[in-house]
C-alpha cells in the first residue's frame, strides 16, 4: 500500500457510486423503451391504464401522485411550521425541547408500514364517516386517506426542518431586535422567519421529495384504482403505489416495461424536487438574510 | 403611560403578539397530541398481540390460530447483515473519497450525486435492483434483498460519515504528516480512529433507516413464510 493506490481505491468506490447512479439511469430508460415504442408520447398523457389490453397511459397515477402530494402539503405546512416555531422560538425548558425532539425523531424513523396500518384502523373509518356526512361514496379508502396520512408523516421532518432553520438565526439579529423594544412575534415574523425562509422552503421540497416516493403507506391506503380521480374521495393510485401493488404480477413484457416508465417519471419528479431543495438550501445557509 | 402617544400602540402590538403566540401554540399542541396518539395506539394495540411464541414460532397456515414470525426475524436479520457487509465499506471509502479531495470539482461533483441517491424512492430501486440481480439469477432471494438495502443506506451513511471525518481536527493529520508519516496511514490510523464514534452512529443509522424499508424488498427478497437460514432463498422480512 503507498498513497497512490490508496488513492486509486478510494477514487474505485467514488466510481462506484457514480456508476451507480447512472445505471440507475440507464437501465430505466432501457427498460420502458418498448413502452414507450408502443404507446409512444401517450404514454405521459394517456388516461387508460389497461393491462389486460395492453393500453398504458401514465396520466392517472401522476395525477395521483401530484394530488396525494399536493394535498399532503397543505395540511403538513401550517401544522408544521407552527410546530417549528413553537420547538424553535417559545420552547425554552431543556426537558420539554428535549421530550419534543425525542418524539419527532422517533415518529421520523417509524416504518411506512406502520403508518399504513394505522391509517387502515384509524383514518379509514374516520374518512368513512366524512364521506357518509358529505354524500360521497364512502369506500374510506382513497385519496384523502391516503394524502392524512402521508401529511402525518412529513409532518416530523418538516416540524424539525423548520426549528432547525429557525436555531441558525445568528443571536444577535434577534438580540438586536428586542433590544430595540420589538415583541417576540415582531421578531419571529419580521426577523427570525424573513432570515430562515430559504432553509424552511427547503425542508419543505426535501419533505415533499418523501411524500411523491412514498410507497407503502399509501398503497395500503389509497384503493389502487386505474383512473383518474375525479374527488378526495375517489380511489386512486400513485406512481409509487401502482408499481408496488402491479409490478410482482405484471402479465406482459410491455406491462413490465411500463412499469419501468413509471420508476422513471417518478425518478425524475423526485429529482427535481429534490434539486431544487439542495439548491435553495445552499442559497439559504449563505450570507446574512436575503 | 396614559400621556404615552406610544401606550395606545403598544396595546395593539401586546394584543397581535398574543393571537400571534396563541395561533402557533394550537397547531403545534395539536402535533404533539396526534404524534403521541399514533404511538400510543401502535404500541398498545401491538402489544396485545406479543408473547414469547410470537417471536420464536413460525408462521400458521392461513386460517389456524396463533403462530409466530420467527422466519420474518431470520430474514430481516440476515438481509442486513449482506446490506451491511456491502454498504459500510463502500460508505467509508467513499466518504474518505470526499474527505481527501475535499473542495475539489470531483468531490463536489460527487456529493451531489451522493444527494441525489439519497432522494432516489426505494420503490425505485427495488425495480433496478430487480433487473440488475433477481432477473439474471432466476430468483428472488435474501441476497438481492440485501443489495438493494445496501443501496438505501449507502447514500445516508457517506454523507453522514463524510461529517464525522470532516470534524477530526486538521491539526491531528498534520502532526501525522510532520511527523513523516505517509498520508494514506495518517488518514487510515488517525482520522479514521478518531472518528470511529460517527461512522458506528452513521452505521446505526442506516440500519435504523433499512430495517424499517418494505418497497424495496417486495421484488427483490420478495417473502417467504417458511424459516429458510439459506442466503439464495425467498426470505420474509418483519415489516412485509
Amino acid at each position: 500500500m503507498n498513497d497512490r493506490r490508496f488513492n486509486v481505491l478510494l477514487s474505485f468506490a467514488a466510481l462506484v457510486i457514480v456508476f451507480i447512479f447512472a445505471g440507475f439511469l440507464f437501465t430505466l430508460v432501457v427498460q420502458s423503451l418498448p413502452a414507450a415504442k408502443q404507446e409512444g408520447a401517450a404514454f405521459l398523457y394517456g388516461s387508460e391504464w389497461n393491462p389486460v389490453t395492453t393500453r398504458f397511459g401514465a396520466l392517472p397515477f401522476i395525477i395521483g401522485t401530484l394530488m396525494t402530494s399536493a394535498i399532503a402539503l397543505v395540511i403538513a405546512i401550517p401544522l408544521s411550521l407552527s410546530a417549528g416555531i413553537v420547538m424553535g422560538e417559545y420552547v425554552n425548558s431543556g426537558w420539554v425541547r428535549s421530550v419534543l425532539n425525542t418524539l419527532i425523531n422517533v415518529l421520523a424513523s417509524i416504518p411506512s408500514v406502520v403508518f399504513g396500518l394505522w391509517g387502515i384502523e384509524v383514518v379509514i373509518p374516520l374518512v368513512r364517516k366524512l364521506a357518509l356526512l358529505v354524500g360521497a361514496p364512502p369506500y374510506g379508502a382513497g385519496i384523502l386517506s391516503a394524502s392524512l396520512v402521508l401529511a402525518i408523516m412529513i409532518i416530523p421532518y418538516m416540524s424539525s426542518m423548520t426549528r432547525e432553520a429557525l436555531v441558525n438565526v445568528p443571536a444577535g439579529l434577534r438580540e438586536g431586535a428586542f433590544a430595540l423594544g420589538l415583541t417576540k412575534q415582531e421578531v419571529v415574523t419580521g426577523i427570525a422567519l424573513p432570515f430562515a425562509k430559504k432553509s424552511i422552503f427547503a425542508g419543505i421540497l426535501l419533505s415533499l421529495g418523501r411524500a411523491l416516493g412514498e410507497t407503502m403507506a399509501v398503497t395500503m391506503l389509497i384503493g389502487n384504482a386505474t383512473r383518474i380521480p375525479k374527488s378526495l374521495f375517489s380511489l386512486g393510485n400513485t406512481l409509487a403505489s401502482v408499481i408496488a401493488s402491479q409490478f410482482n404480477e405484471a402479465a406482459s413484457e410491455v406491462h413490465r416495461s411500463a412499469m419501468m416508465g413509471l420508476a422513471l417519471i417518478l425518478l425524475v419528479i423526485t429529482m427535481i424536487a429534490g434539486w431544487f431543495g439542495r439548491t435553495l438550501m445552499s442559497k439559504g445557509m449563505g450570507a446574512y438574510g436575503k | 403611560m396614559e400621556n404615552n402617544v406610544f401606550a395606545g400602540q403598544y396595546k395593539g402590538r401586546k394584543r397581535k403578539d398574543i393571537l400571534f403566540r396563541v395561533a402557533v401554540l394550537v397547531p403545534a399542541g395539536i402535533v404533539v397530541a396526534l404524534l403521541f396518539l399514533i404511538m400510543a395506539q401502535v404500541v398498545v394495540n401491538g402489544g396485545k398481540a406479543l408473547n414469547l411464541d410470537f417471536f420464536f414460532q413460525q408462521q400458521k397456515p392461513f386460517g389456524e390460530v396463533g403462530g409466530g414470525i420467527v422466519q420474518a426475524i431470520a430474514g430481516t436479520l440476515m438481509v442486513l447483515a449482506v446490506a451491511i457487509v456491502i454498504a459500510l465499506p463502500f460508505s467509508l471509502l467513499t466518504s474518505l473519497y470526499l474527505y481527501e479531495h475535499k473542495g475539489s470539482k470531483r468531490a463536489e461533483g460527487l456529493l451531489n450525486v451522493v444527494n441525489t441517491l439519497q432522494g432516489i424512492p426505494s420503490i425505485v430501486i427495488g425495480v433496478v435492483i430487480y433487473t440488475w440481480v433477481v432477473v439474471p439469477l432466476r430468483t428472488f432471494s435474501a441476497f438481492a434483498g440485501g443489495i438493494a438495502l445496501s443501496i438505501v443506506m449507502l447514500p445516508l451513511m457517506i454523507s453522514m460519515i463524510k461529517e464525522s471525518l470532516d470534524m477530526v481536527p486538521v491539526s491531528y493529520l498534520e502532526a501525522a504528516l510532520a511527523l513523516g508519516v505517509p498520508r494514506w496511514r495518517a488518514v487510515v490510523e488517525i482520522v479514521v480512529p478518531a472518528a470511529a464514534s460517527g461512522i458506528l452512529e452513521a452505521t446505526g443509522l442506516g440500519i435504523a433507516r433499512a430495517t424499517g424499508e418494505t418497497a424495496p424488498l417486495i421484488f427483490t427478497s420478495f417473502g417467504n413464510p417458511f424459516l429458510s437460514l439459506n442466503f439464495g432463498d425467498l426470505s420474509r422480512r418483519s415489516p412485509w
